[in-house]
């Protein structure tokens, strides 16, 4: 007895090494080279648990959900039910009611921009984006303003990428009806202060939604504490499947709004005079549901919740310590956002190298980074690139992944001499 | 490094995107393209002044990788002094052999070092974009020319 409370006192906390065990495709090759992947920004990999999980769906529990009489409608029902409400608590929301399952934090803000904007907003309303956001928590405002005559405010940003607070103080006004902010760019890796941008936004009475597919994997969130109106996240980006996320939104709020799409799941009673809705969640939820991805992000929240979000924020910001002084180190190498607050993001530029060209010759040494504008065009021009290089770090990559980078870094720098 | 890696980055195609041939505006032009490339945000405009039937000048102003540039860099070199047939013919013939559906052509003269571009399937775009900004150009389309 003792010596196992000893053993379990002893062991460590947080121990990447045995933790890349979980995520079998890190012992692929990649052209004969270890895989060293640097693009969880992009998309996280998956841990066996959530794979396992996905395949047991599909092995022993599944069926269509909400319908069925039958014992497998059930079963696969209160799986995926079960997975809504670790969702639930992995943010924090007071109810499952609040928790709709989208395809991705995309169609959760589509849903938001069209179905609470086309109720709320006239011409003459402003909305307020930072420049920090991802073109999907662009568009989707620019397409609504435009129908409905409204117009969008563009925070701007510092040269080290961080957000001007004042000019978004002195951009609220009456006018403001709706603020729509990242929490963590991914372009950069800026954290924004939102419980602040919240706070401002709601004294002038004006709603928040929140783009949290940066931060979930990062941070622990807490839609109640930062006080959100809506937030909005990706499975994918929280080592759980494509396909599949969630917009959580205020209760009052979400029942206000009028469904977003028409279809089965969210209905009450159809007739052909008129069709009343189901209840919330469902009544943003028309369709039969990616079912099996509902419960493999449940599997995902389980495996990150058992990690340990503390521990992840920990490692990752070791990690991007150690990184950021490493690539420091290399002459000629930009680092392009560089926060205090910043998540494990390392965009950067090589003068004289385009991103592509290093882009192709990490590939070749095994290395997955991203290049180009990483669907944040304004912050490119911001800093008038055309795009840069990004290495993004997960929980599963280790300091040899960064030695790896470094080292295929100064192959580069070989062969442009 | 790899053979593929090398074949790519040949000192012909690095000394072409460090010091292009023919990079810059052309004040009077007959015609000029622009072209995009969506996914990574690159940009190249060819300007062109004709002789009757033959280009006369060609440049080409761009931001863009290192393949792009050498591509645009060989292809305006190379189409000076060329009949628009001409050009396209040359312009078939490239697009043939970097998408590798022809291992050999003709005339292509250094432009032959880009082959390599077709053991990278996700650098071809970079290779053939200056090139259809070309034809748009000689063809006078008003639309962008987009890789996506």
């Amino acid at each position: 007895m003792a010596t196992k409370v000893i053993e379990e006192m002893t062991r460590p906390v947080f121990d990447v090494n045995v933790l890349r065990q979980d995520f079998p495709i890190l012992t692929e090759e990649v052209y004969g080279k270890p895989f060293t992947y640097l693009d969880s920004a992009a998309s996280a990999q998956k841990p066996r648990q959530v794979i396992e999980a996905i395949s047991k769906v599909y092995s022993t529990e599944y069926s269509n959900v909400h319908r069925g009489v039958h014992y497998m409608s059930q079963k696969t029902t209160d799986a995926m039910e079960e997975a809504r409400e670790k969702i639930r608590s992995f943010v924090n929301a007071s109810s499952i009611r609040e928790i709709i399952f989208v395809r991705g934090a995309t169609e959760g803000i589509n849903l938001v921009a069209s179905s609470w904007g086309r109720r709320n907003l006239s011409a003459g309303d402003e909305i307020i984006l930072t420049m920090l956001e991802h073109h999907s928590n662009i568009v989707p405002w620019q397409l609504m303003a435009e129908e409905v005559g409204a117009s969008l405010k563009v925070v701007p940003i510092d040269r080290d990428g961080v957000l001007d607070i004042d000019t978004y103080s002195n951009l609220l006004s009456d006018k403001t009806k709706f603020v729509a902010v990242t929490h963590v760019s991914n372009a950069l890796g800026t954290i924004l202060p939102v419980t602040e941008l919240i706070r401002l936004a709601h004294e002038r009475g004006a709603k928040v939604l929140v783009d949290g597919c940066q931060a979930a994997p990062h941070m622990k969130i807490d839609v109640r504490s930062l006080d959100a109106d809506f937030y909005v996240l990706s499975g994918h980006k929280i080592y759980g499947p494509s396909g599949i996320g969630i917009l959580y939104g205020k209760e009052k709020l979400l029942e206000a709004m009028p469904p977003y799409q028409g279809g089965e799941e969210m209905i009450d009673v159809v007739t052909f005079d008129k069709t009343t809705y189901a209840d919330l969640p469902f009544k943003f939820e028309a369709g039969t549901p990616h079912i099996a991805g509902a419960i493999g992000m449940g599997a995902a929240v389980n495996y990150i919740t058992a990690v340990g979000l503390e521990n992840i924020a920990a490692h990752e910001n070791d990690l991007l310590k150690y990184g950021t002084n490493k690539l420091k180190g290399i002459d000629s190498l930009e680092i392009v956002g560089q926060a205090p607050e910043k998540a494990a993001i390392l965009s950067f530029n090589l003068t004289g190298v385009h991103p592509h060209d290093v882009g192709t010759i990490l590939d070749r040494e095994g290395i997955a980074v991203r290049t180009g504008h990483h669907c944040a065009q304004p912050v490119m021009d911001y800093f008038d690139i055309a795009s840069t290089v990004r290495a993004s770090l997960g929980l599963y990559n280790n300091r040899s992944d960064i030695d790896a980078l470094v080292a295929a870094l100064e192959r580069v720098k070989e062969i442009f001499g | 490094m790899s053979s593929s890696l090398k074949n790519l980055y040949q000192d012909i195609i690095l000394d072409h995107s460090r010091n292009p041939k023919n990079f810059g505006l052309l004040e009077e032009y007959d015609r000029k393209a622009n072209g995009t490339n969506p996914l990574c945000g690159d940009k190249v405009t060819i300007f062109l002044k004709l002789v009757g039937n033959v280009i006369g000048e060609a440049k080409f102003d761009a931001r863009g990788c290192a393949i792009s540039i050498a591509s645009a860099s060989m292809m305006t070199e190379m189409v000076k002094g060329k009949s628009i047939d001409q050009a396209k013919s040359l312009f078939e013939k490239f697009t043939s052999l970097v998408t590798g559906q022809c291992y050999k052509v003709n005339d292509l003269e250094e432009l032959e070092t880009l082959s390599g571009v077709r053991d990278f399937p996700t650098r071809i775009k970079c290779a053939t974009l200056p090139w259809n900004a070309m034809v748009a150009a000689i063809e006078e389309s008003d639309e962008e020319v987009k890789t996506e």
